[in-house]
């Protein structure tokens, strides 16, 4: 017998007698959180988990994006292709632009000083931040290696109140980022770390309209 | 490398030796406590836990019903995906699978993600008796590698480690492995995450393979979930060309919806945090990003025998929170290595005995390591009753030779706490063998595999209330007692301050 087989075989034979065990009911909530606060509350549990969160308008956006990289002193900034270019319009001249090429290796990405990015979703009741790889967020790598991330949220429609809610949103083909709050670690005596091995600062802009 | 843990003296020998540890025992009571009462407050945002709860255990259950369906429909998604699945019966031939599919690749170094899979085959040990090293790249796993030692919590798994211990490893060992530690290093948690960060950059960014476990497969669309907080779990999936992922069959979720119920109460159980910093999914490979090839290997190694076991199988619902670990009594005196297995605390007492069989010495004192008071089970987010399985493997130990009791007294006593408490062991044993079998197990007409049971009914006193009265007069009486011997000795002074919990 292959193992397969074998296992299969030894699963069959152990639940052969046990009792019926449906579905599982879903009585939970979707949210916790009625639409007038979920804003506030991704706000909130954002910076809860010491992410740097900015709020602005359309307008505002370049201005608020050359103003947090000339802040850093980031020299150099990776965006993805689908970034739109207006995002990027007030860049000093002196930063360098980083394409997110299939063939730079890890080592190259190390050298970025700042990445920026947009989101799939994100969720207000546990300020996360969902990813998946569509042309405005590049891939998984380029959120990881370089120490700095900025991550625009269009509030109007990517903004949702639950994980309940978020699911359906999702497509579980693409290769999916939750983020929430910079990289951190509490392996030390409890003391929490930011940043072991992901990037150390995370920037949330909210865009309103 | 990694000692291994055959040979562990049997839990009432490990306990007893740790309680004399009074670093070891600070640390814990430090961080179990620490984390109890955060969890206490991130479970109680939501305020439909118990039917979270409930879900999550009937998704389990209906998993496990039904497990051979759907480790065949989570075989065709990972396949159709892209990837490759391997079944293995046991360690030997997880370890032989995984060495075989990293030496096809022709590299000899794999930096791995925290993973309680690969520890409990032994995986690192296979490795290197193949010529092949293996990294673990989470800083508390570095800091166990590094000092050559063993994990003690599945979370934190060097927590019975100081910041002063951990500096002495860095600055010891890092140069051995790769990147010497920085001259001068303190033990300031920062600098010493800083100085793992470094070290460990220099594996990733070269890394040709990495090996993964996962806390949820999804069957309907071949998903694999990990999460973590660092980020070495993402640079380990997503940097090398190669990624092996070694996953317990007991492991998949239906449906893609069904992680909705877990990605709320898994970080809240067991970091105490709304959601861990970074979650991980991948359902396949994709081109472009991420690994080019993708391998998962099914891991049986005990778990058939432990569905068929119609009481302890509810043990494989276990989703690895660690919440038990903090709440267990036992658990805060003796510390994660008296267990002798890869899971400590309550769900260790449980799980590794059905894993291994109750042949040694060390598996079968694991099911009296434990004062049944049911804190365990009340934190439970999978609603696993852990005291009624305890009490059935007792039984089933004591069937075969009548050394139970030696076992449980010789545990007890190891355990310290209830050595100098006995009437709060025996009211807490009646009190939970009483209310277990009243606490509901199941939502009318949810049909579970505990069809067999009393109806719920209201306990006389809620457990936990029972719990806290019970401590705060233990603890008023510890202080009284304090005070009354305050001229004493430097050492009962320090007897004093263990004694009051807080
Ligand atoms: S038994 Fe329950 S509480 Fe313990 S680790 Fe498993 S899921 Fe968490």
């Amino acid at each position: 017998m292959t193992a397969r087989e074998e296992i299969l075989a030894r699963v069959r034979a152990a639940v052969a007698d046990a009792p019926d065990a449906p579905p599982a009911t879903r009585d939970y909530r979707t949210t916790h959180t009625g639409p007038e606060r979920v804003v506030e509350l991704l706000a909130e549990n954002l910076a809860d988990y010491r992410a740097l969160v900015h709020r602005t308008d359309e307008e505002g956006l370049p201005a608020l994006i050359a103003t947090l990289l000339t802040t850093r002193g980031s020299t150099s900034v990776l965006a993805p292709p689908g970034v739109p270019a207006a995002w990027l319009a007030a860049l000093a001249p002196e930063i360098a632009r980083v394409e997110d090429i299939p063939g730079s290796t890890a080592r190259e990405l190390d050298q970025v000083d700042s990445v920026i990015t947009g989101c799939a979703l994100a969720v207000a009741e546990t300020g996360t931040l969902v990813l998946d790889g569509s042309p405005d967020q590049g891939r998984r790598r380029v959120t990881l290696v370089p120490d700095h991330h900025i991550c625009v949220v269009r509030v109007a429609d990517q903004v949702v109140g639950s994980v309940p809610q978020a699911m359906p949103r999702l497509d579980p083909t693409r290769p999916l980022t939750w983020i929430s709050g910079p990289s951190a670690t509490s392996d030390i005596e409890l003391d929490r770390v930011e940043g072991v091995h992901g990037p150390r600062t995370l920037e949330v802009v909210l865009v309103e309209n | 490398m990694s000692g291994t843990y055959l040979g562990m003296p049997a839990f009432p020998v490990a306990a007893k030796a740790a309680l004399g540890n009074e670093t070891l025992r600070g640390n814990l009571r430090h961080a179990t406590h620490t984390i109890r009462d955060k969890r206490e407050k991130a479970v109680a945002e939501l305020d439909d836990w118990a039917l979270l709860r409930e879900a999550g255990k009937q998704i389990k259950d209906h998993t496990l019903r039904h497990l051979d369906r759907y480790l065949v429909q989570l075989e065709e998604s990972v396949t159709a995906a892209g990837g490759v699945v391997h079944w293995a019966r046991d360690a030997a031939e997880a370890n032989r699978i995984v060495a075989e599919l990293v030496k096809a690749t022709g590299e000899s170094e794999v930096v791995k993600v925290k993973s309680m899979a690969t520890q409990e085959i032994g995986l690192n040990e296979a490795l290197e008796a193949e010529g092949i090293s293996a990294y673990e790249t989470d800083l508390a796993e570095l800091i166990v590698q590094l000092g050559d030692d063993l994990p003690s919590h599945i979370l934190v798994p060097a927590i019975h480690r100081n910041r002063g211990e951990i500096r002495d490893i860095f600055r010891e060992q890092m140069g051995a492995w790769g990147r010497a530690a920085p001259e001068g290093l303190s033990d300031t948690p920062a600098d010493l995450a800083e100085a793992a960060r470094l070290h460990l950059r220099e594996k990733f960014l070269r890394a040709k393979v990495g090996v993964s476990g996962a806390n949820f497969m999804v069957a309907e669309t071949g998903t694999l979930v990990v999460v973590e907080s660092e980020g070495n779990g993402r640079m380990c999936l997503t940097l090398p060309e190669t990624l092996i992922s070694v996953v317990g069959i007991e492991k998949i979720v239906p449906s893609w919806q069904d992680l909705e119920v877990f990605l709320q109460t898994l970080p809240r159980s067991s970091t105490a945090e709304r959601m861990n910093p970074y979650t991980s999914m991948w359902t396949g490979t994709t081109d472009g990003d991420g690994p080019r090839a993708f391998h998962l290997v099914l891991l049986d190694n005990g778990r058939t025998d432990t569905l068929a076991d119609e009481v302890g199988r509810q043990a494989l619902r276990c989703i690895r929170c660690s919440a038990c670990l903090n709440v267990c009594p036992v658990y805060e005196r003796a510390g994660g290595h008296a267990y002798g297995s890869v899971y400590p605390g309550p769900i260790g007492a449980i799980l590794s005995p059905q894993l291994r069989g109750i042949g040694s010495e060390v598996d079968a004192s694991l099911p009296y390591a434990s004062s049944l008071c049911g804190a365990c089970y009340d934190v439970c987010p999978v609603a696993i009753d852990i005291p009624e399985v305890l009490v059935h493997l007792r039984e089933r130990i004591a069937d075969r030779g009548g050394k139970g009791h030696r076992l449980e007294k010789a545990a007890i006593k190891a355990s310290g706490w209830v050595f100098d408490h006995p009437k709060v062991l025996a009211a807490g044993e009646r009190v939970a063998s009483r209310t277990r079998k009243l606490h509901p197990s199941r939502v009318p007409g949810a049909g579970a595999w505990t069809d067999s049971r009393d109806l719920p009914e209201l306990p006389p006193e809620p457990f936990r209330d029972w719990w806290k009265k019970n401590r705060a007069e233990k603890n008023s009486a510890g202080n009284n007692s304090a005070e009354s011997n305050s001229a004493e000795s430097n050492s009962s002074a320090k007897n004093r301050g263990e004694g009051s919990a807080t």
